[in-house]
């Protein structure tokens, strides 16, 4: 260590230059979520609590299903990103990719389960 | 220039010497609800699937969501998801370059607090 030249500890450490691509993603999330949000609370929030039949009703109509399905993807893929921000944050060395990979699959289970859910509602 | 201490530098400050200001407490904020609503996210997936399941799924799900218990975690994560939703939106403005001011930056978070309770408030009448 002691011989190192300053360029040689600076050399690698820099930008990893992929950042954009995340700030980017998580923009344009936001923005359909912005639109999809309330949609899925006026038309998903009415239904906890109602009769099984109410529910099977309305997310046999294209509209509510379509709203539900987007805000579960979008939604998921938006957190995604969040999280995997908080974790780069406060979590550090190998913690922070298993903990990183655990939640994006997560991610990617509820993204399955909820599709397969209005999937077998809608038909 | 290889041999200069590395190790007991001082560092700069960071934020437990920094008094709580609107600003630093509804950013942090914007991160907890963000984080916090995939407890709920789940819970709406599994009342989903439930659904899908058959009336007797249905009726344990449904009935785990409108116990006291599904009130409180849905009630708090209306008002979470609709604090992130009007944080977000003053992360779009910041993106813009616009709204940086101390007076305006404070002045938007205000208005996040007060619009998600007030938000979450017209939630609970019409859902």
């Amino acid at each position: 260590m002691a011989y190192l030249t300053d360029l040689k500890r600076a050399r690698g450490m820099g930008s990893a230059k992929t950042g954009t691509e995340h700030f980017w993603r998580m923009t344009v999330s936001s923005v359909a979520l912005l639109l999809l949000i309330p949609l899925f609370v006026f038309t998903v929030g009415p239904m906890i609590g109602a009769p099984h039949e109410d529910v099977i009703t309305r997310f046999s109509r294209p509209f509510p299903a379509i709203v539900a399905g987007l805000t579960i993807v979008v939604g998921l893929l938006h957190f995604r990103g969040g999280v995997q921000t908080l974790i780069e944050d406060y979590v550090h060395g190998t913690a922070r990719k298993v903990s990183i990979i655990a939640m994006i699959c997560v991610s990617y289970a509820a993204i399955g389960a909820g599709l397969f859910a209005l999937v077998r509602l809608a038909l | 220039m290889a041999d200069v201490n590395r190790g007991n530098r001082p560092l700069s400050p960071h934020i437990s010497i920094y008094k709580p200001q609107l600003t630093s407490i509804t950013s942090i904020l914007t991160r907890i609800t963000g984080n916090a609503l995939l407890i709920s996210t789940l819970l709406i997936v599994w009342w989903f699937l439930a659904a899908s399941a058959g009336p007797e799924a249905f009726a344990t799900a449904d009935g785990v969501l409108t116990s006291w218990f599904g009130d409180i975690v849905l009630t708090l994560s209306v008002l979470g998801l609709w604090y992130h939703t009007l944080a977000g939106v003053r992360h779009l403005i910041w993106d813009t370059g616009h709204g940086y001011e101390v007076v305006t930056a404070e002045r938007m978070g205000l208005a996040c607090l007060i619009g998600s309770v007030v938000l979450t408030v017209i939630t609970l009448i019409f859902v």
